[in-house]
């Protein structure tokens, strides 16, 4: 089988071998970039929180009526509401531990701030950015996250203040990563770091292995593991509980709970929908977008492909009709059934070649539009690769029934007129 | 010659029967990739939209850099909000035909009816200029005036929802609703309006969100220490005095700012005063860096918030892509099914039948194809419409609907759409030479 004859041939129908040849080129560009995309977000998805993810429930709600200032008095008010909450939930059969939290990973309600190594550096770029969170000594065992250097909190680290009151814990827990940023030789702990601006250090006395930012969006995408955890009930006219419940018992315990908390103060408000959720809803809902990309990426690819097959089936199959005589005459010079099938396969491979090569040009340039545009990360090699097989694959496989019923047309067809 | 026509399509639905697979293979194609667009269109309209199309020319958002340059390391924009004290500096000097500062609130109300729940509801604090400025319809009643902004007069202006809700849609005005521990009197009652993209709070939201609950002065609101529901970035709190006052005089950025400027010498005089209040605020020593005022007419405003979803703009660039295959793959299969009646054509055309006459006759078939793949599409973009919300966020999708437009436009494009690329195919099939074909024959 030599290449001539088939060039010589193609050259005879310049269109269509440019039609199959530009839609291949077009359906690996839109291909690997779109299995790039799904790829990407799956791995975004995919990533842990550092949070033992199951058996945890967040509860929001809002006291009706309760002081609203800042002044001691509202303030000791309010914190007494949010001990009776605690004590409440923390006796609710099937409950194992409760911290009260300003926020919790893939909340996307944000508490974010700077720490820095130096007092007073009024400057957010000064070391490190985080995010806090602020629970009270069973915070770790509530979100389930590991402390892998260090002391937990005990009830004496915990005090409280006033939501807006800006001063800063004199204790926290950071997650590795940001120890490590901060003091790369590994010595954080006991250090002090100055939260926030603070002319005033607040001491390191655990690290814990991974918690994740209460963020998902791009703008935390440079810290997404730095958070600090702080020792601190904050008292406002609201409050966000997050409960572990026991295995098994966390439905029993999401049924329960606004009714329990009612129960010991009627004048609240807990949203229907969306006052007590599970961790499991907080995750789907913040990564629901990328999901339903990835989801949408997959079908587009699916029926991009099909319909290049169904393309290249129709022209092959015109071809293979209009050559009948030709390939008949072949036939009776002594071609095999298997030379016939052999040089339509040929042909293809070669378009779908030339294809190709347009292609990876074109899924260059879309991954640097992509990239202009939207954010994109540079596309590795090897998504174009694999790009490049499926569609030679596709092509192969599309060409295989007419160049089967090519390779059944019989001899004796040359011997008639057309 | 409508006989002619009439006589053409009855041919091409004959050739079309012909070749069933070939022909449902092309509708399809055209369906998909039609579908696939208009879906994605769809979206994009819904959320690109200009929701004050009469008046987005004279709205603007200004920005001046309150932090500066240091804080922004390399290239970041500067803060898209306002602090309390340079908010209140421009609002002050009143430099503007009109200008209010808004900052979104969460409040318990609570029922006069005691027998009833207090729920949730949310709204903004604005200035009395809000209501003229976004030209706000009311039902009853209207909004409060520059003295009540004064006054800090505890007034209220409530959505038709909240009014149906809590007065069963009775003229409200006069009456009072409690939120959270303060009465609030009620000046007027909004009929339903909710413009979306909400401009005047993407600072702060997605700007989809459900028409606000209420509007109450700003001035009441800060007087009631009541925190704002939206964004509060701060660059550091060193120095910072606690409580509700050191909050207002600390450099967190909370408020947005929004001014009507009437024509162009307007927009030329403010940014120069904003650039002024910069140089001012310099010399004073509170900011220790060049001036650097924005000014944003709406729609920029909206392209500088990224109010359009990366998701959306994505999607709409890979379906027209799409499309484009889909495209390229019905040129490929009409040509082969043109082609394939090279000899048809060659005996019409010695039979005297002219090129202008074939080409009607195959646009014609084509054009058939071009509606059937409409339909297909048509149906097609009703799934897609019902699944946008797995992929969009569902206060987006709820506003996407099929609409008589849509419709128009989705047959519309199947059928441009087809015709543009039965093109090639028909002009070969029109050059076909009749003597060739013959003579092979």
């Amino acid at each position: 089988m030599n290449l001539p004859p088939i060039i010589a041939a193609l050259r005879k129908h310049k269109a269509g071998v440019v039609l199959i040849a530009l839609q291949i080129a077009l359906t690996l560009a839109i291909v690997c970039n779109a299995i790039f995309i799904i790829y990407s977000r799956v791995e975004n998805v995919q990533r842990p929180t550092g949070m033992d993810e199951s058996n945890l429930l967040l509860v929001e709600q809002q006291w009706v009526g309760a002081p609203s200032g800042d002044d001691a008095a509202s303030i000791q008010k309010q914190d007494s509401m949010l001990r009776e909450d605690l004590a409440a939930l923390r006796a609710m059969p099937g409950v194992s531990s409760v911290t009260p939290i300003n926020t919790i990973p893939l909340l996307n309600s944000t508490w974010g701030g700077a720490v820095a190594l130096k007092p007073g550096t009024d400057l957010r770029g000064g070391d490190a950015r985080t995010v806090f969170y602020y629970g009270d000594d069973q915070v770790l065992a509530t979100l389930g996250v590991h402390l892998v250097a260090g002391r937990n909190f005990n009830a004496g680290d915990v005090t409280n203040k006033a939501f807006r009151d800006n001063s800063e814990p004199d204790v926290v827990i950071i997650t590795k990563a940001l120890a490590d940023k901060l003091f790369p030789k590994g010595d954080a702990l006991g250090k002090g770091i100055y939260l926030n601006g603070d002319t005033k250090p607040s001491t390191i006395i655990g690290e814990v292995e991974r918690l994740q930012v209460s963020s998902n969006s791009s703008w935390v995408s440079a810290f997404t593991w730095n958070s600090t955890i702080g020792p601190v009930r904050l008292n406002s006219n609201f409050a966000r509980y997050a409960i572990r419940t026991k295995p098994g018992q966390l439905d029993t315990v999401r049924r329960g709970v606004s009714n329990l908390l009612y129960r010991v103060n009627p004048m609240r408000v807990i949203d229907d929908e969306d006052g007590v959720r599970s961790f499991a809803d907080i995750r789907a809902e913040a990564y629901r977008a990328d999901v339903g990309m990835a989801v949408l990426m997959g079908v587009v690819c699916l029926i991009l492909l099909a319909v290049t097959a169904a393309g290249i089936v129709g022209l092959t199959s015109f071809w293979v009709g209009q050559r009948h005589r030709q390939i008949g005459v072949r036939r009776a010079l002594g071609a095999r059934k298997i030379d016939i099938l052999h040089y339509f396969q040929l042909e293809n491979l070669l378009i779908a070649g030339v294809g190709a090569v347009i292609g990876i040009g074109l899924a260059i340039g879309l991954n640097l539009l992509l990239i202009q545009n939207f954010e994109m990360d540079r596309m590795p090699v090897v998504y174009v690769l694999s790009g490049l097989v499926v569609v030679m694959v596709l092509g192969q496989a599309a060409v295989f029934v007419p160049a089967r019923r090519a390779s059944n047309v019989p001899p004796v067809v040359a011997t008639r007129s057309a | 010659m409508e006989s002619m026509l009439a006589y053409y399509l009855r041919l091409g639905v004959r050739s079309l029967r012909r070749n069933p697979v070939l022909t449902v293979l092309m509708v399809l194609a055209i369906g998909v990739g039609v579908a696939a667009s208009m879906t994605t269109y769809a979206v994009f309209r819904a959320v690109s939209a200009n929701p004050l199309p009469d008046k987005s020319a004279q709205l603007f958002a200004p920005l001046i850099d309150v932090w500066g340059p240091q804080e922004r390391g390399n290239g970041d924009d500067i803060p898209d909000a306002f602090t309390y004290t340079d908010a209140m500096a421009l609002m002050r000097d009143r430099k503007a035909a009109r200008q209010t500062a808004i900052y979104p609130l969460n409040h318990t109300l609570i029922p006069a009816d005691v027998s009833r729940e207090p729920f949730y509801v949310t709204g903004y604090a604005a200035y009395a200029d809000f209501f003229p400025m976004f030209e706000t319809p009311f039902v009853y009643g209207g909004g409060w005036n520059r003295e009540q902004d004064d006054a800090r007069a505890a007034v209220v202006v409530i959505s038709s929802q909240l009014n149906q809700q809590l007065f069963g849609g009775a003229n409200s005005v006069g009456r009072s609703v409690r939120l959270d521990d303060h009465d609030y009197r009620i000046v007027g009652v909004m009929a339903d309006w909710n413009p979306r993209p909400r401009f005047y709070d993407v600072n702060n939201s997605g700007g989809f969100n459900d028409p606000p609950d209420f509007i109450l002065p700003f001035t009441q609101a800060v007087d009631t220490h009541t925190d704002t529901a939206g964004n509060n970035n701060c660059y550091g709190s060193a120095g910072r005095d606690p409580g509700w006052d050191g909050w207002l005089r600390s450099n967190c950025v909370w408020v947005s700012l929004w001014v009507e400027l009437p024509d162009s010498a307007a927009v030329q005089a403010y940014r120069d005063y904003l650039q002024g209040y910069g140089a001012e605020q310099n010399r004073a020593g509170r900011f220790h860096w060049p001036p650097n005022a924005q000014l944003f007419d709406l729609t920029q405003w909206l392209q500088h918030e990224k109010v359009v979803p990366p998701e959306t703009r994505m999607s709409l660039l890979l379906s027209l892509g799409f499309l484009l295959v889909c495209l390229v793959n019905t040129v490929g299969l009409l040509l082969a099914k043109f082609m394939r009646r090279a000899g048809e054509i060659g005996v019409r055309r010695a039979l005297g039948a002219s090129r202008r006459e074939i080409w009607t006759q195959y646009l014609a078939e084509a054009a058939m194809v071009g509606v059937a793949g409409g339909v297909v599409g048509l149906l097609l973009t009703g799934v897609g419409m019902l699944s946008i919300g797995l992929v969009f966020d569902p206060e987006i999708a709820r506003m996407t609907h099929m609409s008589v437009g849509l419709i128009g436009l989705t047959l519309l494009c199947a059928l441009v759409a087809t015709v543009v690329a039965a093109f090639y195919p028909t002009w070969r099939a029109a050059h076909v030479q009749p003597a060739w074909q013959l003579k092979s024959q």
